[in-house]
C-alpha cells in the first residue's frame, strides 16, 4: 500500500504514455505492474479495457478521465472555469494529433507513407501554428494563465513524438523551439527525459505484434 | 416621438426578444446530430436556450475558417460567454461545470468522466454507422449492438443496482445521466428491445425522460435532431471533404 498510483498496461507507450507524462510532470512516482491476464477477469476493468490506473482508492479507466483527475488533483487544470476550457481545448486538439501517431505503427505497409505525410501536414498546418500563435501573443512561458498546466505537458509530449518521425518539424516555429527547451529544463520533465525513467521507447515491430495478440477480439 | 423612432425601438425590442444580442450560446454545425448532439442534449437538460447556425455547403465552413473562428479548423464550435469553444469534450465540460452537472468534487467528476468516456466510445460507433461504406455496415451494426448489450449497458445497470439511487453519480443529475439517456434512445432507434435485459435502465430511461427540461427536449419542435438518413450523407460529406 505504497500510496503510489499503480498503472496497468503493456510495456509500451500506447494510450498510457500521456498518463505517464502527466504523473511525471506532476512529480508523482508510479508503481508499475505488468499485464497479468487474471486481472481482466476480476471486474477491475470497468469496460474491459486498459489503461487502468489505481489511484486514491479508485480503479480508474478511460484515458481522459484519468488525466483529468490527475490534472485536477495536482493543480494542472487552470485556476478557473475559463482557463480550464482553454486547457481542455488545447489538450483535445493535441490529442487528435497524438491519435494519428498512436495508430501509425498499425498502418498497412502501403499506407505508411501517406499516413506519415498526414501527420506532418496536420502538425505543421493545423496544430503547431495554433500554439506558436498562443505563445507569441501572450509572450509567457506557459500556454495558459502563466502557469504550468496539463496543456504544456501534452504539447511537449506531442512535439517530441512528432520530431521522432519528422525531425525538422519545428523549423518554422521559433516560439515552440523555445517552449521545448524550457519544458525540457523543468526539473520533473528533465528527470522523465533521462534514461531509467518510466518513459517508454517508440513502438517497434515487437510492440505492434504484442498489441495485436493481446487485444485480439 | 417620431414614427421613425417607434419603428427603430420596436426593431430593437424584437431583436432582444429573438436573442440576436442575447448572450445565448450559439452552435455552429450542420443541421444534424453528429458530434454536436451531446452538446444540444446537455444545454437542453440544463434548461439553457441556444441558437444554431447551420453549415449547409462547403463555403459556410470555409468562411468560418477564414474568419479565424475555428481554433483547429473544425466544428463543432459553440460561442458562449465571449469564447469560441471547439472540441466536443471541452465544450461539454464547460457547460457541465457552469450548470452544475459535473458532480460535487473531484472524485465524483472522475466517475462521471469514466462513464461519459465509455458512452462516447459507444456513441462513436453509432455516429459513424451511416457514413460507412455499405459493405461494412452489417459488421458495424453487429458490433454496435454487441458492445451496447455486453460491454456498456451492463455497467450502468450494475451501477444503478449497487447504489439504488435515481442518478448515476452522487444522487444528482449530471452529464453522465444525460449522456446515458441519449445513447439508450439512439440504440433503441436501431433495436427497440435493447433494454429487455436491463430493468433498471428501463426505469432510469422513464425517470430521466420525465425531467421537465429533458421532457421538453424530447417533444416535437425541440432542437433535437433526427438521425441522419443515408440519402443525406453525400450532402454532409460535401461540406467536410477537403
Amino acid at each position: 500500500m505504497s500510496g503510489k498510483p499503480r498503472l496497468t498496461y503493456l510495456n509500451g507507450r500506447g494510450r498510457m504514455e500521456s498518463i505517464r507524462w502527466l504523473l511525471a510532470a506532476a512529480g508523482v512516482e508510479e508503481e508499475l505492474t505488468g499485464f497479468p491476464s487474471p486481472l481482466l477477469l476480476d471486474g477491475s476493468l470497468l469496460f474491459q479495457q486498459v489503461p487502468l490506473v489505481e489511484i486514491d482508492g479508485m480503479k480508474m479507466v478511460q484515458t481522459r478521465a484519468i488525466m483529468s483527475y490527475i490534472a485536477g488533483k495536482y493543480n494542472l487544470h487552470g485556476k478557473d472555469l475559463k482557463e480550464r476550457a482553454l486547457i481542455d481545448m488545447y489538450v483535445e486538439g493535441i490529442s487528435d494529433l497524438m491519435q494519428m501517431i498512436l495508430m501509425f505503427p498499425f498502418s498497412p505497409p502501403d499506407a505508411k507513407e501517406k499516413n506519415l505525410e498526414s501527420i506532418k501536414d496536420r502538425a505543421t498546418n493545423r496544430y503547431f501554428p495554433v500554439f506558436e500563435k498562443v505563445l507569441k501573443q501572450h509572450g509567457q512561458d506557459f500556454l495558459v494563465g502563466n502557469k504550468f498546466s496539463w496543456a504544456d505537458v501534452q504539447l511537449m509530449e506531442a512535439i517530441l513524438a512528432v520530431e521522432e518521425k519528422v525531425p525538422a518539424v519545428l523549423s518554422g516555429f521559433p516560439q515552440l523551439q523555445v517552449f521545448k527547451t524550457k519544458m525540457s529544463n523543468m526539473p520533473t520533465i528533465k528527470k522523465f527525459l533521462q534514461p531509467g525513467s518510466p518513459r517508454k521507447p517508440p513502438p517497434d515491430a515487437h510492440y505492434v505484434e504484442t498489441v495485436l495478440k493481446v487485444f485480439k477480439k | 416621438m417620431a414614427a421613425g423612432d417607434c419603428t427603430a425601438i420596436a426593431e430593437i425590442l424584437r431583436n432582444q426578444a429573438r436573442g440576436t444580442m442575447s448572450g445565448k450560446p450559439k452552435l455552429h454545425y450542420f443541421n444534424g446530430r453528429g458530434r454536436m448532439e451531446p452538446i444540444r442534449w446537455l444545454l437542453a437538460a440544463a434548461g439553457v436556450e441556444f441558437e444554431e447556425s447551420y453549415l449547409e455547403k462547403k463555403e459556410d465552413l470555409t468562411k468560418l475558417r477564414k474568419d479565424g473562428s475555428l481554433l483547429f479548423q473544425q466544428v463543432p464550435m459553440v460561442e458562449i460567454d465571449g469564447m469560441k469553444l471547439v472540441q466536443t469534450r471541452a465544450i461539454l465540460n464547460y457547460i457541465a461545470t457552469k450548470y452544475n452537472l459535473y458532480g460535487k468534487d473531484l472524485k465524483e467528476r472522475a466517475l462521471i468522466d469514466m462513464y461519459v468516456e465509455g458512452l462516447f466510445d459507444l456513441n462513436e460507433l453509432l455516429m459513424m454507422h451511416v457514413y460507412l461504406p455499405a459493405d461494412q455496415q452489417d459488421q458495424n451494426f453487429a458490433n454496435m449492438m454487441d458492445k451496447a448489450e455486453n460491454r456498456y449497458f451492463p455497467v450502468f445497470e450494475k451501477v444503478l443496482k449497487d447504489h439504488g439511487k435515481d442518478f448515476l453519480v452522487g444522487n444528482q443529475l449530471s452529464k453522465a445521466d444525460v449522456q446515458l439517456l441519449e445513447v439508450i434512445l439512439m440504440v433503441e432507434e436501431d433495436k427497440p428491445d435493447i433494454l429487455a435485459k436491463f430493468p433498471l435502465l428501463q426505469s432510469f430511461k422513464a425517470r430521466i425522460s420525465n425531467i421537465p427540461t429533458i421532457k421538453k427536449f424530447l417533444q416535437p419542435g425541440s432542437q433535437r435532431k433526427p438521425p441522419t438518413r443515408p440519402e443525406e450523407v453525400p450532402d454532409v460529406m460535401k461540406i467536410f471533404d477537403p
